[in-house]
């Protein structure tokens, strides 16, 4: 959450999908969960402390967990929404579902699209659930009260309550597809580096990030502070469009979000060897211009890396089949599964294998057909096949050959009839507990031929509990989902942040040798940041200042603005406005000095006007005395002069001009 | 400061779109097409006027084409390749992906005609590789100063307005638009923005037009009764956008009617270019792009490919064929075929360009053309002539003009008479200065600048609040004049002096500061002198009932009676500020009014005093800002009895 120029920022609205674990799927037997309700409050105690089994998990209708402290905030508070990917907008429908929601959210394009379908599928997958349970449960939370938590393992009330008993109010039932459907008219889609300004106040602008189609960073200008959001970022990508991080260059202040690096705690030591020599060439040479160091992060080893690993698990998933048992693989990195998608049919095809590909959800076929109308948000090698007129996923050309199958369930007809064994199935993840996966695990589970394909990360064992014993191999693979730790140094140098906002946690695995300041928050912490730009720069055009009536004083010369005010695009402007110029005259309104009341006789007199000093008061401090001047010619008058103030008495419209006029001469006025 | 614009093509003609600006140091050029009428020199803009040494790159800071017609971007391959530009180039994402395909087609047209070649196939490919796409609305930062965004132009796929800003200077170059939605594209779309300058087209500068319904259904209508009849249609189209259209418009109504009959397209080209258009689709009308995921509307079900062999084959068919307007190519070899026939039909666009056989079929009815000397067609099929365009309207131009507002207009890619006549409109109907230059000339304007400076917290935070101050105002309303019957009409006008409690400082050799009116003496270390205005001023008594005594009088009301009685006498007679009575004074603005008992008042004059005896003196005080206001009041005051 920020607070730029006075408006709240919320930076990205997810869900926590792995504590979806906690809930069993479907169980397959109906006595089970029966028995369940009377004897298993006795059998759960007794069983405390011990390892976990399937019966462990909560039987009820999933509840979502989203953001902890965010149910904290009123929602009306909150201005601006960013998005940055389709997984920060999961719990959104959470926040726009609230009365008095008034924020403007922003998402790009592409992001909101994918994101609209995957929270789609998460409703429908979810209502599959809930036929099960029923309607009653939603309104009685065993689980939720002290008697139900108390009885669950530890390992689960950590997940449910968090480390410090604090985040059981983060945890919702799920929204229905009208609160989804409300979400998304409330959104704002904004295409790539398109400008959109928020109140003429904030200019805020999306840059691709790289991870994912559709994911990025921001930058927030307002008229004080350029700021930079750096989420989740990979430098080359091989299916999304590269992090374009040159667009956030020139911010003063830079929020570095990814937090990929701490997941990776095995490959952290390996990480660290790195580090150090990385950083110690990089400090020896100080002449690195920017092209080199772009050159460098640019390098497409990672991408290479991403691509061998594609094909390892090609590989892995092609001997599993050619041994008679089917692949399933459930994730959720769109890109990745395209990528997938491409590399096993090239794969099968090569060889004489028949094996079918199926992608089973509710919402694949829209989102296959998405990926192949967004070539602006796509990685440049993909931009080339537009260019040449191809299709930029292969995936419409295999499944026009039949070679891919898409399913919107695992019951449907369509697949009844085309079902053939062994098989791929790409099917959504959802931590293992709704939709097609669930189905499919059950059915494979024991077959030791199978192969599943998970990204690791989660807790799989905790996802796969209701599934053991299990019989079915599995294979964990960790794609890349973040900026490297020895890529940080470089491209911060590359930016030239002032201000850098760092996540604590990570400060321990990176030392940042730039001289630019640092500041590294965390969770539930408030930062002030100290504001860059002390005053606020206006501008004015140039046909109004010529207008303007400048007046010369000892050192400096001083004006009266006229027009009005405008803000527009974070910028303070002043233009001639749309009043006739000189509807009032431009006369002084704020005097100050003493004044000489001899010069102002003669001033008087000079307009016609004699009077006579009448009464003076001499005081010792200052040298011009307060006095009365009476005024007889043309009409009576009266000017009351004292040392901070002067009081003109006449009958006379004119005269008191005149006098005015005469004063205005002998003080210091604007 | 001032921007310049050199026009380099379509100055008051339509063909060769080119035009070189110059803002706050920085060159654009605006799209780089060619003539389509001329095959000699006249053909390409005369790049030598950018720079006489030829050094494209330095002359130059971008070059910019804002959709993919040969008139627009014909000649930019030859700037490229054979002038030598090597700077960036800007389009959107389709017009990168469809020029290829029209440059590659135009240049094989060159070919067949024998003329001499301008620049060869791997000049386009490696032309195209030098351009940047970009998105819509997507702001490209070109180089330190220079920013530049599309918007959406209608028109054709990709078709965009492109949006510059050096500095403080902006303006908009149009392109090609259409503000009407057609039947795969929507309308032009911009945002509100602050121009300098907007360059537009201005091919209908004075067509207004109806509906398209009605004229579609006429196009419907005659292919209908022609295939009905068993004939054959001809409608020969570039490859690009005019075929997608009418292809949609076709495909929509052999659903609707249940038709049978096969519609063809002529070779690859379309239907490649139809494989691009399904990627686009982004970039179509809103309800194409709806219905993608179930049904791509570029997934024509009817459409065959058509082979040579089919021409002479019976039944009835409709016919897809490039190149447009029958220059010659496949679409000429397919008319010379139909055309005896009187049950075919052929379909023209509403412009063909003279000198090709579509420009003939149009003007008049001919039976006979000649090929060349030896070859004579018989033209006895039926013609019909499209009469929607992809171009905006008078209407739509005047529309964008005002809607923009920009300081000042000009006018190209259009016809001479007719632009003047848009222009006079522009300027006397919108107040907008405007130009429509010829080839070659260059037209400056001055541009918008702005001086720095910075503002203290206090101004800023003063400006946030509102300061409205409400006043009627009687004017003399101009409209009833005519009628000899001039009507006062008070109106209420709201001002806000915000910006005017700003104090603009400027002190040699530092920046120039806005601070708030309350903050100037202490920065000068002087204080303040308020110069106020006094009188008091006696009003007559009415003479009431029995009382006699005007002293006892005095007694007899409070002084609260008599400012109520005040008050009531002013909101009567003042038509503008809010009077407060607070019970002991009445206070409008700064004038502060209350009954003054003292009789040796210091703001008292003595020639009023002569006739004391029956008035209540009131004393009234006022500063400066209220000047008017007071003697308003107090002229009210004097004519008046309490």
């Amino acid at each position: 959450m920020l607070s730029v120029s006075g408006f709240r920022i919320l930076l990205d609205c997810p869900l926590d999908l792995s504590s979806l674990a906690i809930f069993s799927p479907v169980p397959i037997a109906l006595e089970a969960h029966e028995s369940l309700d009377t004897d298993s409050v006795v059998r759960k105690k007794q069983k405390i402390e011990k390892t976990l089994d399937a019966n462990d998990l909560v039987f009820a209708e999933p509840w979502y967990k989203t953001v902890k402290s965010l149910h904290l905030w009123d929602a009306s508070f909150i201005d601006v929404i960013l998005i940055s990917s389709p997984m920060g907008m999961l719990g959104l429908p959470f926040l726009t579902r609230t009365k008095d929601f008034s924020a403007k959210i922003y998402v790009t394009e592409a992001a909101a699209r994918i994101g609209q379908l995957m929270m789609e599928d998460l409703v429908s997958m979810h209502m599959e659930l809930r036929q099960f349970y029923g309607p009653e449960d939603s309104a009685f939370l065993q689980w939720m009260r002290w008697e139900g938590l108390e009885v669950l393992p530890s390992e689960l009330k950590k997940i449910i309550l968090g480390t410090d008993c604090e985040e059981l109010g983060a945890w919702m039932p799920l929204y229905s597809a009208v609160d989804v459907k409300d979400c998304m008219r409330k959104v704002q889609t904004l295409k790539y580096a398109e400008e959109a300004c928020y109140n003429g106040t904030l200019v805020i602008k999306a840059f691709s990030s790289g991870l994912e189609i559709g994911t990025c960073n921001w930058t927030i200008n307002g008229p004080k502070r350029n700021i930079a959001y750096i989420s989740s970022s990979i430098f080359v990508s091989t299916h999304a469009m590269d992090f374009n991080f040159l667009g956030l260059q020139g911010n003063d202040l830079i929020i570095f979000s990814d937090f990929s690096t701490l997941d990776t705690t095995e490959n952290m030591e390996n990480d660290n060897t790195y580090c150090d020599p990385v950083t110690s060439s990089n400090a020896s040479d100080d002449l690195y211009n920017l092209e080199e160091i772009a050159a460098s992060l640019l390098k497409d080893d990672e991408s290479m890396e991403e691509m061998e690993k594609l094909a390892f698990i090609c590989t892995c998933a092609f001997d599993s089949v050619r041994a008679g048992g089917s692949v399933l693989v459930p994730i959720d990195r769109l890109g990745i599964v395209l990528c997938l998608l491409e590399q096993m049919s090239l794969l099968l095809e090569s060889s004489s294998l028949k094996v079918p590909i199926y992608i089973i959800s509710s919402v694949a076929e829209e989102l296959l057909a998405f990926t192949n109308i967004i070539p602006e948000w796509l990685c440049k090698q993909r931009q080339e096949k537009l260019f040449s007129g191809e299709p930029l996923f292969a995936h419409v050309k295999l499944i026009k050959e039949r070679k891919i199958h898409v399913f919107p369930a695992v019951h449907s007809v369509e697949l009844l009839t085309n079902w053939q064994e062994p098989c791929v199935v790409f099917c959504p993840h959802w931590s293992l507990r709704l939709g097609p996966v669930v189905h499919l695990l059950r059915y494979w589970c024991s077959d030791p031929n199978s192969l599943l394909i998970l990204e690791s990360g989660d807790d799989a064992n905790l996802a796969l509990l209701p599934f053991k014993p299990m019989a079915m191999k599995v294979l964990q693979c960790s794609f890349l989902s973040g900026i490297s730790l020895q890529k940080v140094q470089p491209l911060l140098k590359a930016l030239q942040p002032k201000l850098l906002l760092f996540p604590k946690d990570l400060r321990c695995k990176i030392q940042i040798s730039e001289a630019n300041t640092i500041i590294h928050y965390s969770e539930n912490e408030t930062l002030c940041m100290p504001s860059s730009k002390e005053s606020t720069e206006i501008d004015i055009a140039t046909d109004l200042a010529s207008q303007f009536h400048w007046k010369t004083l000892k050192q400096e010369t001083v004006t009266r603005l006229d027009g009005e005010l405008f803000m527009d695009q974070g910028k303070h402007r002043l233009l001639s406005g749309f009043r006739q110029a000189d509807s009032k005259q431009h006369r002084p309104l704020l005097h100050w000095g003493s004044p000489d009341l001899k010069r102002l006789l003669i001033e008087l007199s000079k307009m016609g006007i004699t009077g006579t000093l009448k009464k003076v008061m001499d005081s010792a401090e200052s040298k011009n005395a307060a006095g009365i001047i009476d005024i007889d010619d043309p009409e009576k008058a009266l000017i009351d002069v004292r040392e901070t103030g002067t009081v003109i008495i006449t009958a006379d419209e004119n005269l008191a001009s005149h006098i005015f006029k005469a004063m205005d001469i002998v003080l210091d006025g604007i | 400061m001032a921007i310049d614009c050199l026009v380099l093509g379509a100055g008051q003609e339509v063909g060769k779109s080119c035009m070189v600006v110059s803002i706050n140091g920085k060159r654009i050029m605006f799209d780089c097409g060619m003539h389509m009428g001329y095959t000699d020199s006249r053909r390409y803009p005369d790049f030598s006027l950018i720079s006489k040494t030829g050094d494209f790159d330095n002359a130059l800071t971008c070059v910019i084409v804002t959709h993919f017609h040969l008139d627009h971007i014909g000649a930019l391959p030859y700037f490229t390749e054979v002038c030598g530009y090597k700077g960036p180039i800007y389009m959107t994402y389709p017009t990168k992906a469809l020029a290829p395909l029209m440059l590659e087609d135009y240049r094989k047209n060159m070919d067949r005609r024998g003329e001499d070649e301008q620049f060869t196939s791997d000049h386009i490919a490696e032309c195209m590789k030098k351009v940047i796409p970009v998105d819509l609305k997507q702001t490209v930062q070109v180089d330190k100063d220079l920013q530049i965004r599309a918007y959406y132009a209608g028109h054709v796929i990709g078709a965009a307005m492109f949006y510059a800003k050096v500095g403080d200077a902006a303006m908009v170059y149009t392109g090609d638009y259409n503000m009407t939605p057609d039947r795969h594209l929507g309308a032009a779309q911009i945002d509100r923005l602050q121009l300098d300058l907007l360059i537009t087209e201005s091919t209908y500068a004075t067509t207004i037009r109806d509906s398209r319904y009605g004229r579609e259904r006429e196009f419907l209508k005659a292919v209908h009764n022609c295939v009905a009849a068993g004939g054959k249609v001809l409608i020969p189209t570039f490859a690009l956008g005019r075929a997608q259209e009418l292809c949609i418009l076709l495909e929509d109504y052999w659903e609707r009617m249940n038709l049978k009959v096969p519609i063809y397209f002529s070779a690859g080209l379309t239907i490649q270019a139809n494989m691009y258009y399904k990627m686009l689709i982004n970039w179509t009308s809103q309800k194409i792009k709806e219905t993608y995921a179930t049904h791509n509307a570029f997934d024509f079900k009817n459409v065959r490919n058509f082979d040579r062999s089919l021409i002479n084959a019976p039944g009835p068919c409709v016919l897809f064929a490039t190149p447009g307007m029958i220059v010659g190519g496949f679409s000429l070899e397919v008319f010379m075929q139909w055309a005896p026939s009187e049950n075919n039909l052929v379909t023209l666009p509403g412009y063909c360009v003279a000198g090709t056989i579509g420009h003939k079929l149009m003007s008049g009815k001919p039976t006979k053309i000649d090929l060349d000397k030896d070859t004579q067609i018989n033209v006895r099929c039926q013609i019909h002539q499209l009469s929607f365009s992809p171009h905006t309207d008078a209407k739509g131009i005047m529309d964008l003009v005002k809607f923009l507002s920009p300081k000042h207009a000009i006018l190209v890619h259009g016809e001479k008479p007719k632009m003047a006549t848009l222009k006079e409109r522009i300027q006397s109907e919108l107040g907008i200065q405007c130009y429509c230059p010829a080839n070659n000339e260059t037209v400056t304007i001055p541009s918008t600048h702005y001086v720095k400076a910075d503002a203290s917290g206090t101004f800023i935070r003063s400006c946030l609040n509102p300061n409205f101050k409400f006043s009627t105002r009687s004017s003399t309303d101009k409209s009833y004049l005519d009628s000899n019957k001039s009507k006062a009409v008070s109106r209420l006008s709201v001002s806000d002096d915000r910006a005017t409690e700003g104090i603009l400082v400027v002190e040699k050799g530092k920046k120039a500061k806005v601070i708030h009116q309350d903050e100037i003496l202490h920065m000068l270390g002087e204080k303040k002198h308020e110069i106020q205005f006094a009188y008091c001023i006696p009003m007559p008594m009415a003479r009431t009932e029995d009382l006699s005594s005007t002293s006892h009088m005095l007694c007899g009301f409070d002084k609260s009676t008599l400012i109520s009685r005040l008050s009531m006498i002013l909101s009567d007679e003042l038509s503008e500020g809010n009077i407060l009575d607070l019970g002991e004074e009445l206070q409008v603005e700064s004038f502060r009014v209350s009954v003054c008992s003292s009789d040796n008042c210091p703001h008292r004059l003595s020639s009023s005093l002569q006739n004391g005896s029956e008035s209540v003196f009131f004393c009234c005080n006022w500063s400066v800002a209220d000047e008017k206001l007071a003697w308003k009041i107090i002229s009210i005051m004097k004519n008046s009895t309490l």
